[in-house]
This record gives C-alpha cells, sequence and structure tokens, in this order.
C-alpha cells in the first residue's frame, strides 16, 4: 500500500480533433494523501476535465504513469479500468446521472450489482441513503425527488462501494445554495467518518475555500 | 449482474415506451402469427388429406390399367379375371380380398329431384375390402349380382338430396339414366372430403353397371382394389399382384401395363406436397421475420443512442462491456420475445377463425396448433431479436465512458 492514495507523474494527454492535436495536459504530476480533500480549479480548456476523467480512471493518458492505491493503471484493459472504477472510485456529477425510470433504492444498488454484491445489497443501500439522509425516500424515483435529493442519491451510489476516493466535477452547480451546501456537507461528513479522500473539480471559490488545498490548473499544467 | 434483474430492467425498458415498442414488434408479432396460424391450417390440412386416405380402407392396394412412367400402345385393359386371378390363395398368398370396380358419372333422380353422382359397379367383396358399414338395409349379394339386378346402395348425401332424409328410404325406386332401380341400403355417412367424396355415391352390382349404365367392353373394369393381410405385406402383395398380371398380360419384361398404387404412395404423395408448402411457408415466415428482425434492430440502433448518457453512467460506476452488452441484448430479446408471444396469440386467433369459417361452409378443415409449432416460434422470435440486437448491443457496449458521459 503506497502512502498515496493518488500518485500522478507527468501525466500528458493529446486529443485528436479532426486533424487538430490538443494538448489536454503538458505533464501534470500530483500526489494526494488518503483522507485529504483537495480541489481542482481552473478556466475552461485549462484540463482539468481531462485531470478528472485519468484520475477517475475514465480515461488513460498518453503518457506518464498513474497510481490509484498503488495500482498501475495505464496499461490495464477497459474491463479492468471498470472494476477499479466500481471498487475504488465514487462519481458524484453536476446533472446527477440518475436513472430516471429507477429508484433511488435501485440506483444506489447499482455499482454493487456490478460489483457481484447479492448478499446484504439492498441493506447496504439502504443504509448509504440513510447516511445521506434519505431514508425516507427509498422507493421514489429521481423525478420525484427535490434537485438536491437527487445529488443525495448520487452521493450514495458513489459511497456505497467504499471507495478510497471520491471524484465530485461541479457537485453543487446545478443546486440552490441551500441544497449546495447540504450536499457538500455531507461530502465533508462522509470525509471526516471514512476517512475517504474528497477530490472536487470547480470554478466555485467558496467550495475551494472549504478544501484543505487547491490545484489550479493552466493550459494543461499545475500553477504555482 | 443477474439475469432476473436484467430481465426487470429490460421489462421496464420496454413498457416505459409502449407505443414505440408495439410499433418494433410488429414485424415479429405479424410474421410469427401468419408461420402459426398457417403451419396450423397445413396441419389442419394435412390430417384431413390423410384421413380421408385412410378412411378408404386398410393394407390397400390399386391396380389400373396403362403406365404413368412409359408410353404403352394399346395397354390391355383390367378384367375380371384379372381380379380372380389375383385373388388365388395360392398365387398371391399376401392378398386377403379383391374389389374390381368400374366408375362413372350417372343421373339418379327421384320424384323429379335429380342430380349428377358418381355411380360404382362393384362384387360383393366391395364392403369388406373398403371398410363399408351400412346405416340401412343391406349389401349387394351374389344373386343381385347373377341376375343382374336392378338394386342401388346409396351414398348419405344422394339419399339426402333424393328424399331429404338419410333413413327408411330402403325399398324406394330411383331412377337412374332413366332406369328404375330398387334402393336397397343406405351407406354410413364418413365425412365427405377430397376428390372421391364417399358419401355421394351410388353403388350397384357390376354385371348390372356393365350391361346397363357404365358399359365397358367385355368384363374390363377400371379398378381393381386389393387388400394385403397385413401392412407387411403390402409390399409383398404388390409383387405378387404384379407378377400374375405379368403372366396373364403377356407383357415383355418392364413394360408392365398396369400401374399399383399402394394407400402408402398416395399417403407419401400428399405428405409431400404439405411438405413443400410447409417449406413455402417457412420462407415467407422466415422474410417477414427477417423484417421484423431489422425493425427492431433499428429501434435497439436509436435506444442506444438516446441512452448513451445512461450507458456512460453505467461504465462509471463499474460496467463492463458484457454487462452492458447483456444489458441491450436481454431488451431486444424479450422484445422479439414478446412480440412473439404476441403472435402466437394472434396465430391461434387466425386459425380459431379459419376453422370457424371452415366448419360454416362445411369444409373438413380443423386447423390444429402444434406445441411443437409454438416452441419454435418462441425460440425463433427470441433467436431473432438476440440476433439482430447484437450489433446495437456491441455498439453500445464499445462506447468510450468519456464520450459518452458528455454526449448530450
Amino acid at each position: 500500500m503506497s502512502e498515496w492514495v493518488i500518485e500522478a507523474e507527468d501525466l500528458i494527454k493529446i486529443y485528436l480533433m479532426g486533424e487538430v492535436e490538443v494538448h489536454a495536459l503538458r505533464g501534470v504530476s500530483l500526489r494526494i494523501a488518503p483522507g485529504e480533500v483537495i480541489s481542482i480549479m481552473g478556466p475552461s480548456g485549462s484540463g482539468k476535465s481531462t485531470l478528472m476523467n485519468i484520475i477517475g480512471c475514465l480515461d488513460r493518458p498518453t503518457d506518464g504513469t498513474y497510481h490509484l492505491n498503488g495500482q498501475e493503471t495505464s496499461d490495464l484493459s477497459d474491463d479492468q479500468l471498470a472494476e477499479i472504477r466500481n471498487r475504488m472510485v465514487g462519481f458524484v456529477f453536476q446533472t446527477f446521472n440518475l436513472l430516471g425510470r429507477q429508484t433511488a433504492l435501485a440506483n444506489v444498488e447499482l455499482p454493487m450489482r456490478y460489483a457481484g454484491v447479492t448478499n446484504g445489497r439492498r441493506k447496504r443501500a439502504i443504509e448509504a441513503l440513510k447516511a445521506v439522509g434519505l431514508g425516507d425516500r427509498i422507493r421514489h424515483r429521481p423525478n420525484e425527488l427535490s434537485g438536491g435529493e437527487q445529488q443525495r442519491v448520487a452521493i450514495a451510489r458513489a459511497l456505497v462501494n467504499n471507495p478510497a476516493i471520491i471524484l465530485a466535477d461541479e457537485p453543487t452547480g446545478n443546486l440552490d445554495s441551500k441544497s449546495g451546501e447540504e450536499v457538500m456537507n455531507i461530502l465533508l461528513g462522509l470525509n471526516e467518518k471514512y476517512e475517504t479522500t474528497l477530490v472536487f473539480v470547480t470554478h466555485d471559490p467558496e467550495i475551494a475555500a472549504i478544501t484543505q488545498r487547491v490545484i489550479m490548473l493552466k493550459d494543461g499544467r499545475v500553477e504555482g | 449482474m443477474e439475469l432476473w434483474q436484467n430481465i426487470l430492467e429490460a421489462l421496464d425498458s420496454i413498457l416505459s415506451n409502449k407505443v414505440r415498442s408495439g410499433l418494433t414488434v410488429l414485424g415479429i408479432v405479424i410474421g410469427v402469427g401468419a408461420v402459426i396460424a398457417m403451419l396450423a391450417i397445413g396441419t389442419g390440412a394435412q390430417e384431413t388429406i390423410t384421413g380421408s386416405i385412410s378412411d378408404i380402407g386398410t393394407n390397400l392396394l390399386f391396380v389400373m390399367r396403362g403406365s404413368v412412367s412409359e408410353e404403352l400402345r394399346n395397354p390391355k385393359p383390367l378384367t375380371l379375371g384379372d381380379a380372380q386371378a389375383i385373388d388365388d390363395p395360392f398365387a398371391a398368398p399376401s392378398v386377403v380380398g379383391v374389389a374390381p370396380m368400374i366408375q362413372g358419372t350417372i343421373k339418379v333422380g327421384y320424384a323429379g329431384e335429380s342430380s349428377f353422382t358418381q355411380g360404382l359397379g362393384v362384387t360383393v367383396d366391395y364392403p369388406a375390402v373398403r371398410n363399408v358399414d351400412l346405416l340401412e338395409g343391406e349389401f349387394i349379394s351374389d344373386v343381385h349380382m347373377l341376375g343382374r339386378s336392378a338394386v342401388a346402395i346409396l351414398g348419405p348425401d344422394v339419399a339426402e338430396v333424393l328424399f331429404g332424409r338419410v333413413e327408411g328410404v330402403v325399398g324406394e325406386t330411383i331412377r337412374i339414366e332413366g332406369q328404375p332401380f330398387r334402393v336397397i341400403g343406405v351407406k354410413m355417412p364418413k365425412g365427405g372430403a377430397g376428390f372421391q367424396n364417399p358419401d355421394d355415391q351410388v353403388l350397384i352390382p357390376m354385371t348390372t353397371a356393365q350391361t346397363r349404365l357404365l358399359r365397358r367392353s367385355r368384363d374390363a373394369v377400371d379398378v381393381i382394389l386389393v387388400q394385403a393381410l397385413s401392412a407387411e405385406s403390402v409390399a409383398s402383395a404388390n409383387e405378387e399382384i404384379a407378377a400374375i398380371l405379368r403372366v396373364r398380360h403377356q407383357t415383355p419384361i418392364g413394360e408392365d401395363d398396369f400401374t399399383i398404387f399402394t394407400q402408402e404412395d398416395f399417403l407419401e404423395t400428399a405428405r409431400g406436397i404439405t411438405n413443400v408448402l410447409t417449406i413455402f411457408l417457412g420462407g415467407i415466415a422466415g422474410i417477414s421475420l427477417l423484417v421484423g428482425g431489422i425493425g427492431i434492430m433499428n429501434i435497439m440502433l436509436v435506444s442506444v443512442t438516446e441512452r448513451t448518457r445512461e450507458i456512460g453512467l453505467r461504465k462509471a460506476v463499474g460496467a463492463r462491456k458484457r454487462d452492458i452488452m447483456l444489458q441491450f441484448l436481454t431488451e431486444s430479446a424479450l422484445l422479439s420475445l414478446v412480440g412473439g408471444l404476441i403472435g402466437i396469440m394472434l396465430g391461434w386467433g387466425l386459425s380459431e377463425l379459419v376453422g370457424a369459417i371452415a366448419a360454416a361452409s362445411d369444409a373438413n378443415l380443423y386447423p390444429t396448433i402444434s406445441l411443437d409449432a409454438v416452441l419454435l416460434a418462441t425460440l425463433f422470435s427470441t433467436a431473432v431479436g438476440l440476433f439482430f440486437g447484437l450489433y446495437p448491443a456491441k455498439r453500445a457496449a464499445d462506447l468510450e465512458p468519456v464520450e459518452a458521459l458528455r454526449y448530450e
């Protein structure tokens, strides 16, 4: 076990947009310790989404190495990456990304289904929903829930497999300030209780102010 | 991922868009419905045909004049003498009954009513060979034969036409080709079907027919019906009859001037025809299932595009390629299966309808839906869904999670 939950060395990501090469990351190195709460900031086009995708194992770097929880990821197959995401990463998106026709409970059960968990699956999902304060909403579908409640379902879904990190991409971007604050408190509470590493990707200086460390990206490089 | 969960989700997805799902499976519904109905009607028709062939009698052979395979000059007619020779238990030990007959269309009349029907000149052995039972009266006897008596046995349909009833007509006198004949019996109804409806016949003594109605040169007969001892001895009876007739007709080897059909030959011909029909219908069914399958593929491709973000999310939380693949395959297979099941019901309804129409018009057709057909349709429609769902499912499984999540 490495002392770093996230250890990225000289990450380079080059996209091909038609004929043009886009250098999204031009050598990013960063280390994040277990239990840390950090935010990644930067203007549009700075490469922060790309960095988040690589940290979350949704994408592979063109060059450089990336260790998540001590596991080298750059030469893994798509399905192996899927397993890493399943076990080690929880995602919270700006647009919630819940399955619209499924109940809150089914949405939270989803990662456990892909993990092959059958025993106590329902119980764990209910516990996760209780942990985000939605114990009385488990049978509701997303369209019967407020934005803040939907995001809390998404958080329950992110934490249900006990991931090493939770990646939150503008988690409060679509919420009013009160729900946004609730969501932030829940996430920070998880960090306190389970020592889950939190990585926020955000424009919002208020979020950045709460986190212990801010990584500023500009033009595909870490600033400062 | 458990299959059951997949099935529930697929059902949910199918039901969430009922109109679209319904239109999508319409091709499968119509295809399967057509197959089921056609197979049911085909089976019914086959049963009717084979049934009417079996009704003729058991272990029968039909000896006719001439040859189907070769052109012969002056084939000798079959005669009563030939029939008697075949009836020789030493020359033909496999034969238990011989019934020569002549046939032709005759006009029958009674009290102003008249109609055309088939007249058969038969011998006393006819009822044993042909399984003829009488509703009332008695059969033609040796006395009638020797006396060339003007007596007749009526088929029930003929009795119905002439008298408006099938019983209590024995002793009445009818006119056949203008000559008076006494009715001595009425045949038991067999259920009329086919080209030679046994209920629409008049039987008269062969000697009477030869001299007065269906004139034939000397002792010529049209057909000799031969009953073999058992199903196993049909083949040897065939050989024995052929040997006897070759000697009597003095035909060169390989140039028989007669033809022997067995009941089995007729059955095989009938089965051959219905099999061709079945293959033909199967082809049509295959095409409609193909079209239905393409419809499913089309909608599944649309569905994959629509649900790109959902696929991205599923991948983000840990779905592997095979999970996504299985999800969409389950959906297309289930969609197609549902179509197949509706199609089976449609086909059932159609064949019931055809049966009802057939019954209303007195046709002897009972559509039968076999379990095989239902299982085949179920299996086949599921397979079509799987096959045509493969490409969309692969497309979904191969989506890049980053791209899929970003998709608007």
